[in-house]
Parts: structure tokens; C-alpha cells; sequence
């Protein structure tokens, strides 16, 4: 009998149409945890990972931690781990809401999913019946009627569905997996990969339980985690405004990259910080599974929001959604110059149901808009005007995305893809080919050498360096010890990352709360230095294998902008991104070499040579 | 006076710790299948609703048991499934009003909320005070919301103003 892991693998092989329960490899399970290290180690163990991201041999693993489905604040999480369209790397995509959960429940700490259906189809999990069904039904429909016609179609009411939208089934290169209807695996297109397969959803119900192995050491480790979460100011402030709060905070240290990183300060930010949308925007809080931050925004458009109405989907534009949070208020509105907030949340809600990533989405359009401003894109390519600023081009942008229309198939390819094709490869920002999300490195020197050297391709969650560049510790345009605090919160942000625990707990109850949880939960005594240590074998072998699948220390890199041209006004005035400096002492702190190659000593210590 | 369950829709954020924290109670695992209290999500209307049995004064699942199983907790006035005479027929499931009484299949005994002997393990989880155990005349509370409920349909019906 297992503890925190339900022990058991699903693997479904669509192109042969079979579902088979597997037994959990356990000794993998206590070397990587969970999650997205464990999820990793399969995927290196099993896939060519110079396959083609959406043909039939990348492999599509959602995996869930062994606290996913514990009462562990907030034990919500799964993470889907593939070939990332985008990237082309290997990525790691993490999603809360009650869809993870309710996979353990059903007996399983991961799915993965292989080969290619020859027509659209969902996959039903009812605990240890599973069925690929077919899904003529489903196909086309947004994300949340998606979920609904599950439901009643099945006649399953307690499903949870992860699913995509038409952004998904149309290879959209930054599509999203949504789960309970607003919840998404955002980043890098692992959306596509689902589409690519011609799979629309993964629904799930489950009625079994989740052990832990010492009940008394867990439930009195967790009290002391929960006790310290709800007491933290860190928690208080995610509870009463969510994550939008950051727009002022960033904006103020001159990081808010604006107009596609041309401006470090954003001068509409006052009609999209936490207080705008607390007070003109919200309906209420909601939390994922046993989350005790309920960071999320239930949201409803204003009656102004006419003037954006799209032609696709006019019912759901009367009820309440989700969202925006902090990156999407910057990718949407600031990097597009757009400060409408009726705009803004349309968008937002588009992208949620067309199950695409709004950072990329945003991050894309603001590079065309650059162009189109600039004169290197003209009306007969967009369609329309692509000005800085109108939010009108936004809303039918974003639609248009989704189903690839006009010039929204174009946007589809995302930044990096479309910059190449019109010829000006300046204008993409971002790294690996995927658009950074919204921190400008030239305010947060830190989070330069953090995007170029993140495994995903450019992302914030990895290490997120504004915390300690603004607390007064570190001169935040710098770059001293800036390297090697990157590498050692990597570490730390990816063993977390694979217990199924949501990163948001990080800014209320200190880590070393939830190393005991962790212990009495699986029955193995992990210390902090073993979880450190695991996050750095998980790292290293998601190295290994994007080293694999063709990329090279040349990836490791940041768009000329952000090393050459400065702001030229505000608190970021005058700075620039010295890679050259951090990048080497960065390898040094990896235990890699100059190029960027783990060594056999490092390989040797981890377990991974 | 005894204390009885409360609940506070407003405060509810939908996180289901009650769940968890019940579902432990009852098997020691994490378990929501098992759970005595339910937590309703209206997604479109943000709405979210524990709910479990509130202990009505005047209790339909006693009525409806055929023999005598269910009994009145003389500390906490809850109502309480004696698993020795429960012969697991689901009547007392059919009878109440409020869909609180459940059958679980491995005991095949019917069960429902006890009030943990007094100290609520679904009050105590609340991380946001949207479950409270509190003195009231009686426990009977939603009997009366109800009756609220009702008589302000009634008036919007008289008003003119019904659907």
C-alpha cells in the first residue's frame, strides 16, 4: 500500500486505442517526488526527445504530487510535462482548480498519453473503468461548454474535465489545458500537444482516497503550515487583492515592460492594479482544492463592455469569469499599451475559453504591434489597425488567434515564429522561443540570467527574483550574487513543484514548514537538504534532455533589446542586462561546464551518470 | 441551548477543506466521496454552498427508519446512526428533505453527520469562518431560512415581480 502516491500510472495509447493501469515505479517516485520531477523522469526514460512536439511521438504526461489531493493548503496542483510546440524543449506546465485531485482520487498519480487517435476523442476516468470515447460531440466547442456537454453527455455530474478549446484542437503553438473551466496549464502550447493528438479531455471521477503514512506527525506537521500561511502578510495580501498588486510594485521599480519592452513604466496602471479591479471587477474570492489563499478573481464584465462584443460566444459574455491576474493585466494591457479594463478582461476571458495562454497571446500581439507601428507590417497582412493602445484590436486579435482567422493565424505561431516570417527576428522578446512574461530584467537585473537559463524557455515561476532585488538585500539592476541565488531558488522552486503543492503558499509559510508534511505524507524522511537535491536532479535531467532534443548554450540567451538598449526614463534608466557576467557563474553554480553541459561529477552526484 | 452547525455561503471560497477534514473523520483518508458535507459550486453565479445535515428538530430520517437506528445524542442533540441496529435499507437517505443522509457501500450502513462528539472537524478546517459551531435556541436554523426564503418569494410573487 502506497502513502501520498496512489501508486498507480494510467497510460493510454491513442493511436492503438488502449488504456492500461500500471504500478507506480516507486524508486523513481522517491528520487523525483512527484509531479514534474517525476513526470520528467519517465518522459527522459521513454521519448526521443528529438520527436516532432505535435506529431504522434511526444508524449503527454499530466502528473500529479503525492500531496495533490491531501489537505495540504494548497494540494491543487498537476503538471503537464511534454515537448513544448513553443520551445521545442521539454515543458513543464502547472495547473490548480480540482481536476488534479480528482485523478488521485480515481487511483492514479499520472496519466500519459501516447501515439495519435485517428479521430477526435475524450478520455472518461471513472476510478478503474476508462474509456476512449468518441468525441463528435465536443469538438469545437469552447472550454467551458466543453465541460458541460461531459457532463450531461455522460450523464456524470461530479466530472472533472481537463480539456482544450479551439485554440488547442487548431494547433495554436501557445494553447493551454484548462481544467474546471478556468484553471489552465498555460504556458508553452501543451494545449496543442492535446489537439495534436486529437484529444479534446480528460474527464475524471474519482472515489477512492488518499493515504498518508504517519497520520499523526502529518496532521500536527500540518497545522503548524496552515497556522503559519493564514498568519503571514504575504498570504493576506493574495486573499484581499490576488496577484494584481505586483503591477504597481513592478511598475515602481521601472520593470513593467510596456509596448513590447520599449518603456519600463506603464502610465495607465492606476486602471489595472489590485484596488481597479477589487473595486470596479470583482464578484468574489475562489480557491482551488484545499486552498487555503483563494487567490483567484471572479470577475464580471462592465455593461461598457459592449463595444468589444465578439461574434463567436455572446451568452458567456453576461456571467461572471476569472481572472485577469497580474500577468495577463500586464500582457494584455500594459505590453499592448492597453488600459482599458473592459478590454482587457474580455480578452482574458476569451483566452480562457479558447483555451490559450494570455502571456503569449499578449506578448504576441504587442510584437506586432511594434511592427505594424513601425511600418514593417501593413494593414493587408493584420486586417486592421494594430496600434498600441486600442483595445479594440486586442478583443478581435485574440479571437482570431484562436481560430486562426486573418491575421490571428500568424499570432497562432507565436512571436518567435511570426517575427522570423516577416523578417524581423529584433522585435521577439523572449527566450527559447517563448515570449517573457512580465518582468523586464533591465528593472530586475536577476531575472535575466533567470529567463535565459529556464528549462521551459522564458518564465517567472522559476525563480522570481523581484522578491529579494527589492527587499534591500541586492541592488536590483546588479549582478552580484545574482547567479548563484537563481540556481539554488531553481532548485528549490522545482522539488516544489513536483509535490503537488501550489507555489502561492511560498509567500505565506516559510518551506521548511512543508518538508515534515511532505515526510509524514509519503513515509520517506526527506531533510531540506534532500528536497534541495532533488530539485537540482530534476533540473538537471530536464537538461538533459532539452541538450537531447537539439538545444545548445546558445539557447541560453536574451534578446539584444535587454542587453543593448536601455530605458531611457524612469527608475530603470540607463540599464542594461549584463548576461556575459552572470551567465558563467551561473554554470559554475550548476556544476556545469563553460558551455553549458553538465559535468559527469555533477551527473555522478545526482544519481543521473 | 445547543450549539449547532452554521453555515456562511457568503464566506465560502470553495476550497473543500470542510470536505477533507470530514472524510478524514470518517476513514482516514483524504476522501471527498465520503464526506458528510458537500460543498455546492455555482461557478456562474461565483456562488459556493457547504451543506450537511443541520440536525432538524424535526428529523425525517428518524421518522423513516424502520428500526429505530437513528438516535438523539444527549450532549450534543445530534442525530446519530447506531451502526448495530442499521440494517442499511437507505430509507432515512430517501427521507431527508435536505440530501445529508448517506449510504456508504463498504459498511452498507447508512451515515451522516454526528457532529464529531461535539467538536466539528469541518468548523475547525474552515480556513475563512464560513462553518461555525455556535450556541443557537435552535439547531434547526435552516428550517427557518427556509421559511424566509419562502415568504420573500411569496411577496416578489405578490409584488408582480415573479419569473
Amino acid at each position: 500500500m502506497t502513502h501520498g502516491w496512489a501508486g498507480h500510472i494510467l497510460r493510454v495509447d491513442l493511436s492503438r486505442g488502449k488504456a492500461t493501469k500500471e504500478p507506480l515505479r516507486l524508486d523513481w517516485a522517491e528520487e523525483y517526488i512527484g509531479g514534474r520531477g517525476l513526470a520528467a523522469r519517465y518522459l527522459y526514460e521513454e521519448m526521443d526527445p528529438s520527436a516532432d512536439a505535435l506529431g504522434p511521438d511526444n508524449k503527454l504526461i499530466l502528473a500529479t504530487g503525492p500531496l495533490t489531493g491531501t489537505n495540504a493548503s494548497c494540494g491543487a496542483r498537476y503538471m503537464v510535462v511534454t515537448k513544448g510546440p513553443l520551445t521545442g524543449a521539454i515543458t513543464t506546465s502547472n495547473s490548480g482548480g480540482h481536476w488534479g485531485p480528482e485523478l488521485k482520487f480515481a487511483g492514479y498519480d499520472m496519466v500519459i498519453v501516447e501515439g495519435r487517435a485517428d479521430r477526435p476523442c475524450y478520455l472518461l476516468v471513472d476510478d478503474d473503468r476508462v474509456e476512449i470515447r468518441d468525441a463528435a460531440g465536443v469538438w469545437g466547442k469552447v472550454v467551458s461548454e466543453t465541460e458541460d456537454a461531459i457532463r450531461d453527455e455522460t450523464g456524470m455530474p461530479e466530472l472533472r474535465v481537463a480539456g482544450i478549446g479551439p485554440a488547442g484542437e487548431n494547433l495554436v503553438r501557445f494553447a493551454c489545458i484548462v481544467n474546471d473551466k478556468h484553471r489552465a496549464a498555460g504556458r508553452s502550447g501543451v494545449g496543442a500537444v492535446m489537439g495534436s493528438k486529437n484529444l479534446k479531455a480528460i474527464a475524471v471521477r474519482g472515489n477512492q482516497g488518499v493515504r498518508v503514512a504517519r497520520p499523526r506527525d502529518y496532521m500536527s506537521a500540518i497545522w503548524s503550515y496552515h497556522e503559519h500561511l493564514a498568519e503571514s502578510p504575504g498570504r493576506q495580501g493574495l486573499t484581499e487583492l490576488g496577484t494584481a498588486p505586483t503591477v504597481d510594485l513592478v511598475n515602481t521599480f521601472g520593470g513593467l515592460p510596456t509596448r513590447n519592452f520599449t518603456a519600463g513604466q506603464f502610465e495607465g496602471t492606476e486602471a489595472i492594479n489590485g484596488e481597479s479591479i477589487k473595486d470596479n471587477w470583482l464578484i468574489a474570492n475562489k480557491a482551488c482544492f484545499a486552498c487555503n489563499i483563494a487567490c483567484g478573481r471572479v470577475t464580471q464584465v462592465s455593461p461598457n463592455a459592449d463595444k468589444y462584443m465578439v461574434n463567436m460566444h455572446p451568452r458567456n459574455w453576461k456571467v461572471a469569469g476569472e481572472g485577469p491576474e497580474y500577468e495577463n493585466l500586464w500582457s494584455l494591457g500594459a505590453d499592448c499599451g492597453v488600459d482599458d479594463m473592459d478590454a482587457i478582461v474580455m480578452a482574458n476571458y476569451l483566452c480562457n475559453d479558447l483555451g490559450m495562454d494570455p502571456i503569449s497571446m499578449g506578448a504576441t500581439l504587442a510584437t506586432a504591434m511594434e511592427m505594424y507601428e513601425r511600418g514593417l507590417l501593413n494593414d493587408e497582412q493584420t486586417g486592421m489597425a494594430l496600434r498600441f493602445g486600442d483595445g479594440k484590436a486586442l478583443v478581435a486579435m485574440t479571437e482570431a488567434t484562436g481560430f486562426r482567422e486573418g491575421f490571428g493565424d500568424e499570432l497562432a505561431e507565436g512571436s518567435k515564429r511570426m517575427t522570423d516570417k516577416f523578417e524581423h527576428p529584433e522585435y521577439f522578446m523572449g527566450v527559447k522561443g517563448q515570449e517573457f512574461p512580465a518582468y523586464d530584467p533591465r528593472g530586475f537585473q536577476g531575472m535575466g540570467v533567470a529567463y535565459a537559463t529556464c528549462n521551459r524557455g522564458a518564465c517567472h515561476l522559476r525563480a522570481w527574483t523581484p522578491g529579494i532585488e527589492t527587499s534591500g538585500e541586492y541592488d536590483p539592476h546588479g549582478t552580484d550574487g545574482k547567479s548563484v541565488w537563481v540556481a539554488e531558488e531553481q532548485n528549490r522552486t522545482t522539488a516544489h513543484d513536483a509535490t503537488g503543492i501550489c507555489m502561492f503558499t511560498t509567500a505565506g509559510a516559510p518551506l521548511d514548514d512543508l518538508i515534515p508534511v511532505l515526510s509524514a505524507a509519503t513515509g520517506v524522511d526527506y531533510t531540506m537538504d534532500d528536497f534541495v537535491h532533488i530539485g537540482e536532479r530534476i533540473w538537471n535531467i530536464e537538461r538533459l534532455w532539452n541538450l537531447k532534443a537539439g538545444l545548445t548554450a546558445a539557447d541560453d540567451t536574451l534578446p539584444k533589446r535587454l542587453m543593448e538598449e536601455a530605458h531611457k526614463e524612469g527608475p530603470s534608466a540607463g540599464v542594461t542586462v549584463d548576461l556575459d557576467a552572470m551567465l558563467p557563474d551561473y554554470y559554475a553554480a550548476r556544476g556545469w561546464t563553460a558551455d553549458g553541459q553538465p559535468t559527469r561529477e555533477k551527473l555522478m552526484e545526482l544519481g543521473l551518470a | 441551548m445547543a450549539k449547532s452547525l452554521r453555515i456562511i455561503p457568503e464566506k465560502c471560497t470553495g476550497c473543500m477543506q470542510c470536505e477533507l477534514a470530514c472524510s478524514w473523520v470518517q476513514t482516514g483518508m483524504f476522501q471527498p466521496s465520503r464526506s458528510l458535507i458537500r460543498v455546492n459550486i455555482f461557478d456562474e453565479q461565483a456562488s459556493y454552498a457547504p451543506y450537511t445535515c443541520f440536525q432538524c428538530d424535526e428529523a425525517w430520517c428518524m421518522t423513516a427508519c424502520p428500526v429505530n437506528a437513528i438516535s438523539i445524542d444527549a450532549d450534543t442533540g445530534a442525530k446519530v446512526v447506531g451502526d448495530a441496529n442499521c440494517v442499511g435499507c437507505g430509507l432515512c437517505t430517501i427521507a431527508c428533505p435536505f440530501g445529508t443522509v448517506f449510504y456508504n457501500p463498504d459498511t452498507q450502513k447508512a451515515f451522516k453527520c454526528d457532529l464529531c462528539d461535539g467538536n466539528p472537524a469541518c468548523a475547525v478546517a474552515c480556513p475563512t469562518g464560513a462553518i461555525e459551531y455556535t450556541e443557537s435556541e435552535s439547531a434547526d436554523w435552516l428550517g427557518g431560512w427556509a421559511e424566509k426564503v419562502n415568504e420573500s418569494y411569496l411577496t416578489s410573487i405578490e409584488g408582480g415581480n415573479a419569473a
